[in-house]
């Protein structure tokens, strides 16, 4: 159990996470009990010590922004088009098992990548190969190989655009590198 | 009251009226999806998702109406565990429905993962009693 400590402000976004949390259930954003939240919150990463989430130190708030919108608007678009499948294929519905290598091997990017992709409808990740950085994606209506590369491709833009937003510097650059070729 | 705020009470009225159908609408959505779809993988697809567009225009509209501001950080930490928890579950029951074959391969156009299991399964076999294919997942 020799885990490497991690330094205060790599765990500092965890903890300003879990006053917000406290501060919400409470309704209540006075200083008094910001800060007995912010005790707690010290007090629960010592006693319940998990591994540690590896953030790469970089957020880009820029890139944060268009990303969170065009999140929401795909997640709108695809669960219109789930019910219109639901309506209007029902039982005949075609899907596909899908692989796609991702470019990170970072533990948390390729959890952030599956979120993501599981969160907007018609996308379901059935499994990981944490070796080799590769999701298996299950899609709803996919019918042919060309939609098996059009759901590969919005799995690998998806990873570009949380590389974008919080990728480590190399990985950034390597996109940069792969987009400018 | 002046004119004013009663135009602003009946526009947001009006949006909470539409987040809420519209919201509904979702949860109608994963019902039809349920009982449509033909088999585990792809009910997991209605089953989990609506919930994720449904649950925030449900919980704007209660923001709105509610017209509190301290009611908004609950509601949003509240979205946030759904965000974080929806695809977690639908991950273990599709990865758990995957492995024990609830699903309809003639449904599938092309499969990438059964090489991959299949592979894993006879490796397993090979060097018992350790099982292969999850370790590369498992810490």
């Amino acid at each position: 159990m020799s885990r490497q400590r991690i330094s205060l402000r790599q765990e500092l976004p965890l903890l300003v996470w879990l006053v917000i949390v406290w501060g919400a259930l409470w309704q209540d954003f006075s200083p008094g009990n910001l800060l007995f939240g912010a005790l707690l919150a010290a007090a629960v990463a010592r006693l319940f010590y998990l591994p540690p989430v590896e953030l790469s130190g970089r957020f880009n708030v820029l890139r944060a922004i268009p990303f969170a919108v065009m999140f929401i608007g795909r997640v709108v678009a695809a669960s219109f088009q789930v019910f219109y499948l639901a309506v209007a294929q029902g039982p005949k519905v075609t899907n596909a098992v899908v692989a796609v290598p991702l470019r990170s091997h970072s533990d948390l990017m390729v959890t952030a990548t599956g979120h993501v992709i599981s969160l907007i409808p018609g996308s379901l990740v059935v499994e990981v190969d944490r070796s080799t950085s590769t999701l298996y994606i299950h899609g709803l209506n996919v019918r042919n190989a060309d939609d098996v590369l059009k759901l590969r491709k919005e799995v690998r833009d998806t990873e570009a655009g949380l590389i974008r937003v919080m990728g480590t510097k190399e990985e950034l650059a390597a996109l940069n590198q792969e987009v400018g070729a | 009251m002046n004119p004013d705020a009663s135009t602003v009470d009946t526009v947001i009225d009006a949006v909470s009226a539409v987040f809420m159908i519209v919201g509904a609408v979702m949860s109608l959505a994963a019902a039809i999806g349920l009982l449509r779809f033909p088999d585990l993988m792809s009910r997991m697809h209605s089953a989990t998702k609506p919930q994720v567009l449904g649950l925030f225009l449900l919980l704007a509209a209660v923001g709105l109406q509610l017209r509190t501001w301290w009611v908004w950080p609950v509601l949003v930490v509240a979205w946030i565990f759904q965000l974080l928890t929806v695809p977690v579950s639908a991950h273990m029951v599709g990865r758990a429905g995957y492995r024990t074959k609830h699903l309809h391969k003639e449904l599938l156009s092309s499969d990438e993962l059964e090489a991959v299991v299949l592979k894993a399964a006879q490796a397993a076999k090979d060097a018992e009693p350790d099982g292969g294919a999850s370790d590369s997942i498992d810490r």
